[in-house]
């Protein structure tokens, strides 16, 4: 038994309501983690995987308490230990590397300092000693020049260098066990495969057991040993990995991983309707019975215990699992999305550049933009009527930033925006007529920031059926259901708050606000982003059918190469402000053209443990985009010299109409490099 | 970083331009002037114009204002009415007052609420935290004027232990003037510190909810280390601008506590010059209060740049 590093026993975790009920985030939990063996422990948020990872530190957040059972470190529980013992134990034998690097720094200490409190604390060296040890820490997760590094503060560097002190710091006490709480989640997708190359590295380098905790299959495969899939506070489902994400035996499981959009798979796939149920509601049989495919009566009434197979080494809690067992594979199905755009071009942006630049006095009485080197820079983009362009790049490639111009929340530079054809819109907000607000609408990011928490949801849709319709009364109601029904949302939900709704639903209510404009464009920043994976299938389902009912054009905003994959027509690739590459989706993904795009396909994360991500490039982040030449020089693989450096590519053509900015002649980039 | 401390106080100095032209222009508007409720009923013909010339108030209004400004700028605000004395001499020693009892306040006060705030945030719902905050509270919630009514009654009337009211000269020493100034000083602090104590609260069970002290915990860093490297630093950083705010409100002269007590301080002296429209002396106070408020200010701002990484390399990139 000594090969067992971490055994959690009977665990339930909960906390008391307002009515004194005691509600259990966690239900009686068991599973045991082995020495050198890396655990995923993924679900969706709320299934109580974070409270899971946080208890195998003896830590329970404010306001939770243990209700029962027992976490076991080198056999003594952590969970009734004394303060003193348990300082002992984390960050020496125990470490844990947390979610948001940039949340979890001590802003006012410099990172040498955060490192340094560490091996003070769970080591023996000397200052001298201490202060190489950091170095060589530093060096390890792979930062440049750790000397200057040490003594900076948290805030002066990116966030994939914050989530790399976080794993130099986690190291820092040589731990046992590491658990890592979302390690990449919110960072980019190349930094993303890059911290999670160097965290697979450390684990054969250093023989520590993982624990990695997230919702992202993709970033699971590519880790785990074993899985541990949780739901409403329970496993459903534990074993090895590959089995679990090649033939998941829990309906649960097998709904998530065919909600996943893929590179491979052009078009939507399937949702799983439903959501998680909430804790504290009292269910008398399988908590996942509502939403699962393969129920049958008995599962209303019992739940399922936990079982485990033998031959197959998992545990599952299903009565219906060997239903699933006779399905080898996991077929996913999509719906294959219909490019309805037509002919005609509705949003046309011919050299539009877009600065930052503060702007100097000088510039400011004149009211012009003077920067010779501005954020965003000679875009060219014809919209037609109908299509789904989407902008993709990593943070910084300022797609975001051609969104906020074209809504008119940003001055452009240079250059023009011509709606219809003819039309030109203002790059002024303020000088736009109510027409042109109109036919343009947002949805954002993050419902919980752009619903207005003290509004119902009844007030937020009607806003704009009153603004530019100026309905009232009874035509007013009618509408307001009418747009609901549209995003599949009863009647009832008229008299909510959005804070009584779950992520999904709050999406929908934007998605209603945006459509109640019958606006001709919508812009669609990163809105699936924010959502758990079950739940973006459905959003981005019920986004393509909207389309196909009116004739929407979508200008869609991600990172997510897979989810750009699934809904667009046609992709437009930026790197720092520039474009790179534009064509039909299908080419783009499937001749990986440009050095960029490949860099960014290579780092897609994909929840199957056979495919493994390319890193093509490092992942420095720039400051600026170069003042000559190619955009990409910095990070290019296969840089050809002194041309890219000085001059700006030429833009090429593919025989299917994909557009292409390389030096590079189209038939060299079209042999791939791997 | 310079260049920003130059901006700032370029900035301070407009602002007290404005606030000389405001009270300036003010005091023009009211009808009657200096002459007129000095010389009352007999504010006419001879006497009147002898008094405008002996006073200089027969020029121009805006000439005026640049002669007094100038004077002012070099410390001299005129004439008081009421005394006609110096008003810089009126000043000075209400100024000295007003700085004891404040300063009196502040050392008392800040240290007793930083400590009640970080033992109520540390002990959150915890006894020493329940018991703290009903106190606090309610000595927040007791309006000043009654609670140093009360403290006269006890202290001073029933106890006999202290004076109940200051009947000391204006000009007296601080050692004569140290007796007087306890129960003033108690009725100050007791809402100062209330009110302090509960934001120190606040601010440090915000940083305890933090990601960063989570993962200090989880780091295995000792509960007193955590609390004085990675929390106390962080909560009391915006701490900073509310003591600055609570010192520029006590030297400007806590005008209720310092008429109840008859204690001779810049509040009292602001009803005073008022109620006897005295305007050069208002002026003088509101010119000086402002640039209390202006400069202290400042110098929090200051402080907190100097203190937060964040915002001191923001300002240098910019």
């Amino acid at each position: 038994m000594s090969d067992i590093i971490q055994k959690v026993k009977n665990l339930s975790i909960g906390f008391k309501s307002k009515k004194g009920e005691e509600i259990l985030i966690l239900k009686n939990i068991s599973t045991k983690i082995k020495k050198g063996e890396t655990v995923g422990i993924v679900g969706e948020s709320g299934s109580g995987k974070s409270t899971l990872a946080l208890a195998m530190m003896g830590y329970v957040k404010h306001g939770l308490y243990t209700i029962g059972g027992e976490c076991e470190f080198n056999s003594s529980n952590l969970l009734n230990m004394k303060s003193k013992d348990l300082e002992k134990i984390r960050g020496r034998k125990i470490a844990m590397i947390p979610q948001n690097a940039g949340q979890a720094l001590t802003p006012n200490l410099k990172i040498g300092y955060q490192i340094d409190e560490a091996l003070q604390l769970h080591s023996d060296l000397s200052e001298k000693e201490r202060e190489k040890k950091i170095s060589e820490l530093l060096n390890k997760v792979r930062l440049p020049s750790p000397e200057t590094i040490a003594l900076r503060y948290p805030h002066e560097l990116s966030g994939g260098q914050q989530q790399r002190v976080a794993v130099a710091m986690a190291l820092a006490g040589t731990p046992d066990l590491l658990l890592l709480d979302e390690p990449t989640t919110g960072l980019d997708v190349t930094t993303q495969a890059h911290v999670l190359e160097l965290l697979n590295f450390i684990a054969k380098d250093t023989g520590t057991s993982m624990v990695y905790v997230s919702h992202d299959l993709g970033a699971i495969a590519q880790v785990s040993d074993r899985i541990i899939v949780m739901y409403s506070g329970e496993i459903v489902l534990e074993g090895p990995s590959r089995d679990i994400l090649k033939r998941p035996i829990h309906p649960y499981t097998h709904g998530l991983l065919k909600s996943i959009p893929k590179l491979s798979l052009a078009g939507l796939p399937e949702s799983m309707p439903g959501s998680q149920p909430q804790p504290g509601i009292i269910q008398s049989g399988c908590s996942f019975f509502d939403r699962c495919n393969f129920s049958e009566d008995k599962c209303k009434n019992n739940s399922p215990q936990l079982e485990f197979l033998k031959e197959l080494n998992t545990s599952v809690r299903c009565f219906n699992y060997e239903k699933l067992l006779k399905e080898s594979q996991v077929n996913q199905n999509v719906n294959k999305i219909k490019n309805n755009s037509k002919d005609k071009e509705i949003l046309n942006l011919s050299e539009v550049s877009i600065s930052y630049a503060k702007q100097k006095l000088l510039d400011q009485i004149f009211n012009r933009i003077s920067d010779d080197n501005p954020t965003v820079k000679d875009i060219n983009i014809n919209i037609k009527k109908g299509e789904t362009i989407a902008l993709v790049g990593e943070s910084g490639s300022g797609k975001s930033t051609i969104l906020k111009s074209i809504a008119g929340l940003l001055r452009t530079k240079d250059g023009f925006i011509r709606f219809d054809e003819n039309r030109n819109l203002s790059s002024d907000l303020k000088e736009r007529n109510p027409n042109d607000l109109r036919i343009i609408q947002l949805i954002f990011q993050n419902p919980d920031e752009s619903l207005n928490p003290n509004h119902t949801v009844e007030e937020i849709i009607a806003q704009p059926l009153k603004l530019y319709f100026g309905l009232k009364g009874e035509e007013l109601n009618k509408n307001i259901i009418d747009l609901l029904q549209k995003v599949r949302l009863g009647e009832f939900y008229m008299s909510r708050y959005p804070r009584q709704l779950s992520g999904g639903e709050k999406q929908r209510v934007a998605v209603a606000r945006a459509f109640a404009a019958k606006p001709d464009i919508i812009l669609c920043d990163e809105v699936t982003s924010a959502l758990d994976v079950s739940v973006q299938a459905a959003v981005l389902n019920l986004l393509q059918q909207l389309k196909e009912d009116f004739g929407t054009t979508y200008i869609f905003v991600s990172h997510d190469l897979a989810v750009v994959r699934a809904i667009s027509d046609r992709v437009a690739v930026l790197y720092q402000g520039r474009l790179c590459e534009v064509g039909p989706s299908n080419d783009v993904y499937k001749f990986p053209s440009h050095p960029y795009t490949e860099v960014l396909l290579g780092a897609v994360l994909e929840p199957d443990p056979d495919i493994k991500p390319k890193l093509v490039a490092e992942d420095i982040v720039e400051e600026k985009p170069p003042e000559k030449g190619c955009s990409f020089q910095g990070r290019c693989s296969r840089i050809l010299g002194d041309i890219c450096k000085k001059d700006i590519p030429p833009w090429q053509l593919t025989d299917s109409g994909n557009a292409i900015r390389c030096h590079i002649p189209i038939k060299e980039l079209q042999k791939e490099q791997f | 970083m310079l260049f920003l401390i130059i901006k700032r106080i370029l900035l301070g100095f407009i602002t007290l331009f404005i606030v000389s032209l405001i009270t300036f222009v003010g005091t023009e508007i009211l009808p009657g002037d200096a002459c007129t409720t000095y010389l009352e009923r007999q504010a006419f013909g001879e006497q009147l114009e002898a008094c405008y010339r002996r006073l200089g108030l027969n020029v121009p209004a805006y000439e005026r204002y640049v002669s007094w400004a100038v004077n002012a700028i070099q410390g001299d605000f005129g004439y008081s009415l009421s005394g006609e004395m110096p008003i810089k001499e009126v000043l000075g020693p209400r100024i000295k007052n007003s700085l004891v009892l404040a300063s009196a306040a502040i050392f008392i006060g800040i240290p007793i609420a930083l400590i009640l705030g970080i033992v109520t945030a540390l002990w959150r719902d915890k006894l020493p935290d329940v018991a703290i905050s009903t106190v606090t509270i309610f000595a927040m919630t007791i309006p000043e004027f009654i609670s140093a009514t009360l403290l006269i009654l006890i202290i001073a009337i029933w106890l006999e232990w202290l004076p109940g009211i200051v009947i000391v000269p204006t000009d007296v020493s601080f050692l004569e003037l140290l007796p007087n100034i306890i129960l003033p000083v108690i009725a100050i602090a007791m809402i100062m510190t209330a009110h302090m104590a509960r934001m120190v609260r606040s601010s440090v069970i915000q940083v305890m909810a933090s990601e960063y002290v989570q993962m200090a915990i989880l780091k295995g860093v000792p509960y007193w280390k955590m609390v004085f490297k990675h929390v106390l630093p962080n909560a009391l950083l915006p701490a900073i601008n509310v003591v600055a705010l609570t010192i520029a409100w006590l030297l400007g002269g806590v005008v209720v506590t310092e008429v109840v007590f008859n204690y001779p301080g810049l509040g009292r002296l602001v009803i005073e010059s008022i109620s006897n429209r005295d305007l050069p002396t208002v002026q003088a106070l509101a010119i000086i209060l402002a640039s209390i408020y202006v400069s202290i200010n400042l110098l929090a701002d200051l402080m907190t740049l100097m203190l937060n990484p964040r915002l001191k390399t923001l300002q240098i990139r910019k």
